[in-house]
């Protein structure tokens, strides 16, 4: 019989029950027992394992405080004595993920103990964690919330007892790029012909190479002198004029707008607004120059820091966005951009 | 989220004032702020200046 494994639980604000994205800025705590989906944590770990605690911090205090939230977490954590960290399920929500990403590779590393995340494989914290630490793929919405947190039980009691851990398929955890050496009953040669014959029939075979999924792009060669730059101003925050007359979505994007400002000097708020389900706009909307910097670059334009500012904003609302379309959003704009003459960029990210 | 930024290739990145106020910090006064923006986008040209 196995002794009960200690599990703590990592949750953002909102899994917490402590609020939505306008308490995205509270700080780290820490709650005896499970809380939220801690529960049905508790319950797929069964006699095996016992949710001592839920530790969770605000997506944006995380992201903005990463060091010091990881210390004070992983110091709550610690005083449990733990063995296991479970952290999330985050789904899609990329600054969650990322968070989930960063306290279970911190609990590896300073506390030795076994580690499980949960996200969406096209989550950013996927591509930024998956090699160092386990991460459960739970889909992009909370609709597999209970099947996922059974898959990162099952991992995490595995991982926790030291038992031998399964492929990525089997266990249901994104690949970590580790290669393993095992007997296979054909040589490669068998094993590609016999892929290409299924391919050529049409039927189901599994590449033993997985395609990187970000293409990766070369950097622009530097501006070198401003005086005859022409710099355009982007936004991923979901900037539009009163009355999003493109009708860009907060979420999920799909399109960008393009926003004259040739006779604009500043964004008064009465005339802008930010369109976006991943932050609270309170702030921007209230003096949208803080998520486009319009005012001061006009004024650095007029005072000869540079040539010219470009004559549109171009904005797309960031959050939950598919790799694809945003792929697609992004080209576009350069296209536009470089067909204008625009020489630089700078992108304001939320 | 400047990791995010690399993670994706966009090696050209500063840290901004803040998620839910890119370019502001809605602490400061006005004219304090209006400040901080300038210096944080003058950074921003600076880097666009530079190679990586």
């Amino acid at each position: 019989m196995n002794k009960k494994i200690r599990v703590v639980h990592y949750l953002n604000q909102f899994f917490a029950q402590i609020g939505a994205e306008e308490k995205g800025d509270a700080g780290p705590g820490v709650k005896e027992g499970p809380i939220g989906p801690g529960r049905a944590l508790q319950q797929a770990l069964g006699e095996n394992g016992k949710v001592v605690a839920s530790i969770f911090c605000g997506d944006n205090y995380f992201a903005e405080n990463q060091d010091e939230a990881i210390d004070v977490l992983l110091r709550f954590a610690a005083e449990r004595k733990p063995d296991l960290l479970i952290a999330g399920p985050a789904f899609e929500s990329g600054r969650y993920g990322v968070a989930c990403g960063a306290i279970c590779q911190a609990a590896q590393q300073k506390l030795r103990i076994a580690a499980v995340a949960g996200m969406d494989e096209d989550n950013v914290g996927a591509g930024l964690h998956r090699k160092s630490i386990y991460i459960v793929n739970s889909g992009p919405t909370i609709a597999r919330m209970v099947p996922t947190l059974q898959r990162m039980a099952t991992l995490g009691l595995k991982l926790a007892q030291n038992q031998p851990i399964g492929k990525p398929d089997e266990e249901g955890y994104l690949s970590r790029g580790v290669k393993r050496n095992e007997f296979a009953a054909k040589p490669p040669a068998e094993r590609a012909v016999d892929m290409l014959l299924a391919k050529l029939r049409g039927d189901e075979f599994k590449s033993e190479i997985a395609p990187p999924k970000f293409a990766g792009s070369k950097p622009a060669a530097p501006l070198g002198d401003l005086s005859r730059a022409v710099i355009a101003l982007v936004t991923d925050g979901g900037l539009v004029p009163e009355g999003n007359p493109d009708k860009i979505e907060p979420g999920r994007p799909t399109r960008f707008t393009t926003i004259p400002i040739a006779d604009v000097n500043t964004l008064d708020a009465d005339k802008y607004d930010a369109v976006h389900s991943g932050y609270d706009t309170a702030f921007t909307n209230q003096d949208p120059n803080r998520l486009v910097p319009l005012d001061v670059m006009r004024e650095l334009e007029h005072e000869g820091k540079f040539a010219k500012l470009h004559e549109f904003v171009h904005s797309t609302g960031g959050a939950h966005a598919a790799v694809d379309n945003a792929t697609r959003i992004g080209q576009e704009i350069a296209q536009r951009l470089k067909t204008a003459g625009v020489t630089g960029v700078i992108l304001t990210s939320t | 989220m400047i990791p995010v930024a690399k993670e994706v290739g966009s090696l050209r990145a500063i840290a901004s004032g803040g998620i839910v106020s890119p370019t502001g910090n809605p602490e400061l006064p006005q004219e304090k702020e209006k400040q901080f923006r300038r210096e944080l986008v003058l950074r921003a040209l600076k880097t666009l200046q530079q190679e990586v």
